[in-house]
């Protein structure tokens, strides 16, 4: 029995790192970014292009900064969750539109909705790369000082918007 | 009818063999977009580095880095740019850290537990093979019977 017992244990041990491991998601890499003042950007509108949408404007509310395309797999999950967060009217959400068509864009958000208060384009990606925005839908928690205080990697479930991001909307609005 | 599909076979190849699009004007830069490139990590492909891989992020982050080498940045100022956007994940070296101690010292420490059970259960084993002492005349006999069954074989 005791020849069995190390060994034993040795396996218990390797099945429960490999059973965490299974948990993880390799994919969630921790932002950097968030404690920091979030980056300027100052980019046209995708509805009004001659206006332009920028961080420096929002100072002093606390509001989501949303990446997202008319291309991407995950925004279609995210989309109805986002439309029922605007509905709700507890924290404005931006709209990045990040590598995009501008026409695919326009006619996805007369389809689906428009949960934006605005959207502004960023064609190149080079918004993107100043976020670390590596895989779209990116959402940031940006409070009233500019400063990002969370950031979440793919969709938006509406767990993680009831547990997460509204708790933190309200904390962030009574300081 | 073989024949005909050879002709147009023949007569489509060269319009397809477009030229290869020069990387960039300047042969310098590019050596050194491929040696820092080969140190960092795409982000969406997460094994492959950011040389290899042909996600439109790791064409973006090239992009990135091609136009700040064209500004005369060093090194280390485009590693530390993009490490302040993606953080430590993009290096394939991270640097020793709080946060990566285990990644460095990890292996090392496996190693050291994995030599001492080798020494250990050697030890055992020397322990409880018994040194048998032969006598000559037993050793001759030992001789003999290997000898016999050489003959009957």
């Amino acid at each position: 029995m005791n020849r069995f017992l190390l060994p034993l244990s040795i396996f218990v041990v390797v099945v429960g790192f490999l059973g965490i491991g299974l948990t993880l998601n390799p994919r969630e890499i921790p932002s950097p970014l968030v404690g920091k003042a979030a980056p300027e950007f100052s980019q046209p509108q995708l509805h009004e292009q001659e206006k332009i949408l920028s961080p420096a404007d929002l100072k002093g509310k606390v509001w989501l900064l949303n990446f997202w395309a008319s291309w991407c797999n995950g925004c279609k999950t995210e989309h109805p969750v986002l439309m029922d967060l605007a509905k709700s009217g507890q924290v404005p959400i931006y709209g990045m539109d990040y590598k995009d068509q501008r026409e695919e864009a326009l006619t996805w958000l007369q389809r689906g909705g428009n949960p934006y208060s605005l959207v502004g384009v960023d064609e190149t990606g080079r918004v993107g790369i100043n976020y670390g925005v590596y895989g779209v839908p990116e959402t940031y928690v940006i409070d009233k000082q500019g400063v990002i205080r969370y950031k979440q990697i793919g969709p938006l479930y509406p767990d993680t918007v009831e547990k997460k991001i509204l708790p933190l909307v309200k904390q962030l609005e009574s300081q | 009818m073989k024949w005909v599909m050879l002709i147009i076979l023949c007569l489509s190849g060269p319009a397809w063999a477009g030229e290869a699009r020069p990387l960039a004007d300047d042969p310098a830069a590019e050596a050194r977009l491929k040696h820092l490139a080969v140190e960092l990590r795409c982000l969406v492909c997460q094994n492959q580095t950011l040389a290899d891989s042909n996600a439109p992020l790791a064409e973006d982050l090239r992009r990135e880095v091609r136009e700040m080498i064209a500004k005369n940045m060093s090194d280390q100022e485009i590693i530390e740019f993009l490490v302040a956007r993606y953080g430590d994940f993009v290096l394939y070296r991270p640097p020793l850290k709080a946060t990566t101690t285990v990644l460095w010292v990890g292996p090392f420490v496996l190693m050291a537990i994995g030599a001492t059970a080798l020494v250990i259960t050697l030890r055992r084993r020397s322990r409880t093979v018994v040194e048998v002492s032969v006598t000559d005349e037993e050793h001759r006999r030992v001789e003999q019977l290997l000898a016999e069954g050489e003959k009957r074989s």
